[in-house]
């Protein structure tokens, strides 16, 4: 048995390491260590409730409008206040617009990278995939970028910028949309979706949204050359490199559930592990027991969480806490949110292979095609003139939830006001889920079970398998530990 | 003649306490590859945190290589606030696979760098890291709030002789980071560039309430009373537009934007101690119904006279709008020509 530290991580959000017991070829087991801490949960105590909405987006640079929508879903659920329907379909826009931004990024940018490194010279696709996607060089970079810049000028329009608005507010939007705008966010969402339909599928949205199961993708695989578009390669080197037996974690997925609509989302909330459950919220727990906090040692629910650093503590290996639901471990993310949803090529793919590198890609992609045709529809939906935002004193005293998808799972903020100042704030992010530290029992979080088994080749220090299964979860590591 | 000197410039950068945002900001640029137009200004990455290749490892080659002096580091772009605790030990960021503490590769690094960079006011004076009691003991480069010292200290000055530039924002604009790295490369950038906090003046000479779609509302003291509303928020909304330093509405936030565009006040984001304001960010404070917060280099006794003559001569159409969500009331339509 040997032992290699890997970190830092580049092309994840915020810094990362993880150490693993290495044999015959093997990982045998990992230890994921989140090594920033800066701790916003201290800094809000004792602040304005409303200044939530100033720290919370700056948790995180690439959620950060997630963590606007928790805040202000948190503040809203303590003054009982519900935004009006253009507020909700601007939020909806605006948050829709980050999570897109966000897959589509980590595609280009961060995940496939990788699979231009030299290890894979000899593979049959290297020479498009490295003259494509070899990082800052590749061509993709010059395709990705400004379509992505294009996508976000809609926040330039709805949000005043990206990132860090506030202009999502616990009563809807602070930034109507007039009359003569509605025209020009719909052609920034026809040209993103231009984009994707040419370089990214080589197809419709609605063909790819509209793939029912593993075999359907096979025949659309087989319909067209290696080549023909981003995600065909993709599939290309997920075959060749049997992705979809790499990274598998516990197979129990969760969503918060997220695009509000009527009196639900238009991506459901709750649990599947083989079938869908209702998601209990009370049966959320943190469990601190290899963090280094000090606290109870008895896993608290986060709306009586506490977070007090403790730099020298036996067993301890990560600022990060230890989510868990009714003492489980839980993976989240669009593997996840698709699955507990129902799209049928996603409970296909996960019930034939379960959670895993290759899956966790095809859900990402597949909510791009998802969720652009329903941006066009809430954009058409505004009506400029009725109320964006509605209005509502902070109360003095009582507790709110805040519960929302960023891109890369379920995010949620716990809010507790006494004599008008917060008194508790606790954040549990998509990454503390997945790359969360054991627990009392010695469970391992998502991402260890995950790297368990992934080959570690002859003299490599960085192992790509295990590159590939960590960007898998595109993980968040500012968010993480916060 | 301009153009990147020919050997062009070395980037290395790292991340520290602070979000990422300035770099997810950073790709925002409008240009159509910001990859390739950083480099074809001579502006090369030795490691980015979000964008390079290299990981574990390989990155601590590269930045051994720089303290050795293989590589030339030209300069040092760091992200987020230095983080000096518990205790000054650093250890509430040590650099994965290292066990090192952040700041001792930052002080190190900066000890090499030709020019040392502050990507964001977490780097250039603490930011929102320090905010509250400032728990993980969080300061910038070379100051600390606006008290210059920092984690370098007053003194330090990188090779070129120049104090740390801070490039201050929370986040920082995509254009202000490129336009400093390509003044950089080309050589354009000197000690009269920078304003008495640091920042590069191109920006910073300027104030967020110059361009502001808002300037009719505040000529007449119309303002705002709640989220949503059109009118002027400094009076209510806590907008500190015309005293913040930087050209956000002039040189727009995502082809189209700014905060007082997006509907939300300036909240000062380029200035030290911002994160602290003393007040609720969205609520001015007030001393006899008079912002405390006067607009800069404007005398009291000036705006108190200003401000009830505007108040007294505001046309219904501005007052009206002011606390409305979209426009009640339309500009009257006049002959302009000579009469
Ligand atoms: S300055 Fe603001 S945007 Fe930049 S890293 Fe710090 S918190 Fe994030
Ligand atoms: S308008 Fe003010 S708060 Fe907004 S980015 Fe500019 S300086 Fe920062």
């Amino acid at each position: 048995m040997s032992r290699l530290v890997v970190g830092p991580f580049n092309r994840v959000e915020g810094d990362l390491e993880v150490t693993l017991e290495v044999a015959a070829g093997r990982v045998r087991s990992a230890r994921v260590n989140s090594p920033l801490y800066r701790g916003f949960e201290q800094i809000l105590r004792g602040k304005d409730p409303m200044d939530a909405l100033v720290f919370a987006p700056r948790i995180c640079g690439i959620c950060s409008v997630s963590q606007s929508v928790a805040a202000a879903s948190a503040l809203a659920n303590l003054m009982k206040l519900e935004p009006p329907e253009n507020g909700r379909l601007a939020t909806n826009l605006i948050l829709a617009a980050e999570n897109l931004a966000d897959h589509f990024t980590h595609f280009y940018l961060f995940f496939m990278p990788d699979f231009a490194r030299d290890v894979y010279r000899h593979r049959p696709w290297f020479t498009a995939v490295q003259a494509r996607f070899k990082a800052i060089e590749g061509s993709a970079a010059g395709d990705a970028l400004p379509a992505r810049a294009k996508l976000l000028s809609l926040m330039g329009s709805m949000a005043g910028k990206w990132p860090h608005t506030l202009s999502i507010q616990p009563g809807g939007s602070a930034r109507p949309v007039e009359g003569g705008e509605k025209i020009r966010l719909y052609s920034i969402l026809r040209e993103f979706r231009r984009s994707l339909e040419k370089t990214l599928f080589g197809d419709a949205l609605e063909a790819v949204a509209g793939l029912e199961s593993a075999r359907d993708l096979e025949g659309w695989m087989a319909a067209r050359a290696p080549d023909a578009s981003d995600f065909r390669l993709f599939l290309e080197i997920a075959q060749d490199l049997a992705l979809e037996k790499l990274g598998r974690a516990t197979d129990r997925f969760l969503s918060y559930g997220t695009y509000s609509q009527g009196d639900g989302f238009m991506f459901r909330r709750g649990v599947w592990d083989g079938e869908f459950k209702p998601l209990d919220v009370d049966a959320i727990t943190e469990d601190i027991s290899h963090s280094w906090m000090a606290g109870p040692a008895k896993p608290q629910p986060p709306a009586h969480g506490v977070t007090q650093p403790l730099a020298e503590k036996p067993q301890a290996y990560s600022w990060c806490k230890a989510p868990r639901l009714n003492g489980d471990v839980a993976e989240t993310g669009a593997l996840a949110r698709q699955v507990v949803n129902g799209h049928p090529l996603i409970r296909d793919l996960v019930a034939q292979s379960g959670g895993n590198v290759r899956n966790r890609v095809i859900a990402r992609l597949l909510e791009l095609a998802l969720v652009v045709p329903a941006m066009e529809s809430w954009v058409r939906a505004l009506e400029p003139g009725a109320p964006f935002c509605h209005h509502a004193p902070v109360p003095e005293e009582g507790c709110g939830v805040g519960l929302t998808e960023s891109a890369r799972g379920s995010l949620g903020h716990w809010l507790e006001v006494r004599r008008g100042r917060i008194h508790n704030y606790q954040i549990i992010s998509p990454t503390t889920w997945n790359f969360s530290p054991r627990d009392a029992q010695g469970v391992p979080g998502p991402l260890e079970q995950a790297l368990v088994g992934a080959p570690v080749q002859e003299g490599e220090t960085v192992p790509v398998a295990v590159q590939h299964v960590v960007r898998s979860f595109d993980p968040c590591m500012v968010c993480t530990v916060h | 003649m301009i153009g990147p000197k020919p050997e062009g410039i070395n980037v290395l950068w790292l991340q520290s306490g602070g979000c990422g945002g300035c770099t997810m900001s950073l790709l925002c640029a409008d240009s159509c590859n910001l990859f390739e137009m950083l480099s074809s200004a001579g502006v090369r990455f030795l490691w980015h945190p979000s964008l390079s290749e290299e990981t574990g490892v390989e990155v601590t080659r590269v930045m051994e290589r720089c303290l050795s002096g293989q590589v030339t580091l030209d300069a040092l772009c760091v992200e987020g606030s230095l983080l000096r605790g518990p205790n000054g030990t650093g250890r509430f960021h040590l650099l994965a696979g290292t066990g090192r503490p952040m700041i001792h590769w930052v002080r190190e690094l900066a000890s090499v760098a030709r020019y040392t960079v502050a990507v964001g006011t977490c780097a250039a004076y603490g930011g929102v890291t320090a905010a509250g009691g400032n728990p993980t003991d969080a300061c910038g480069l070379q100051y600390e709030g606006d008290e210059p010292g920092g984690l370098l200290g007053v003194e330090y000055r990188s090779r070129s002789g120049l104090p740390v530039i801070n490039v201050a924002g929370c986040p920082t604009h995509p254009n202000w980071v490129v336009e400093t790295l390509m003044c950089l490369a080309f050589g354009l950038f000197s000690e009269r560039d920078m304003d008495a906090l640091g920042r590069p003046r191109f920006y910073a000479d300027h104030l967020v309430h110059h361009g502001c779609t808002r300037n009719e509302y505040y000529e007449f003291k119309a303002s705002a009373e709640k989220p949503s509303d059109l009118g002027c928020m400094m009076e209510n909304m806590g907008c500190k537009g015309t005293q913040a330093h930087a050209d956000c509405n002039i040189r727009l936030w995502n082809s189209e934007g700014s905060c007082t565009r997006g509907g939300y006040a300036c909240i000062s984001c380029t200035e030290p101690g911002f994160e602290e304001p003393g007040h609720p960010f969205a609520q001015t404070p007030k001393i006899a119904g008079i912002p405390v917060g006067l607009p800069t280099d404007m005398p009291k006794a000036w705006f108190v006279a200003l401000a009830s003559l505007s108040k007294s001569a505001t046309p219904r159409r501005v007052r009206e709008n002011a606390v409305s969500d979209h426009q009640v009331i339309t500009p009257a339509i006049r002959k302009t020509r000579l009469r």
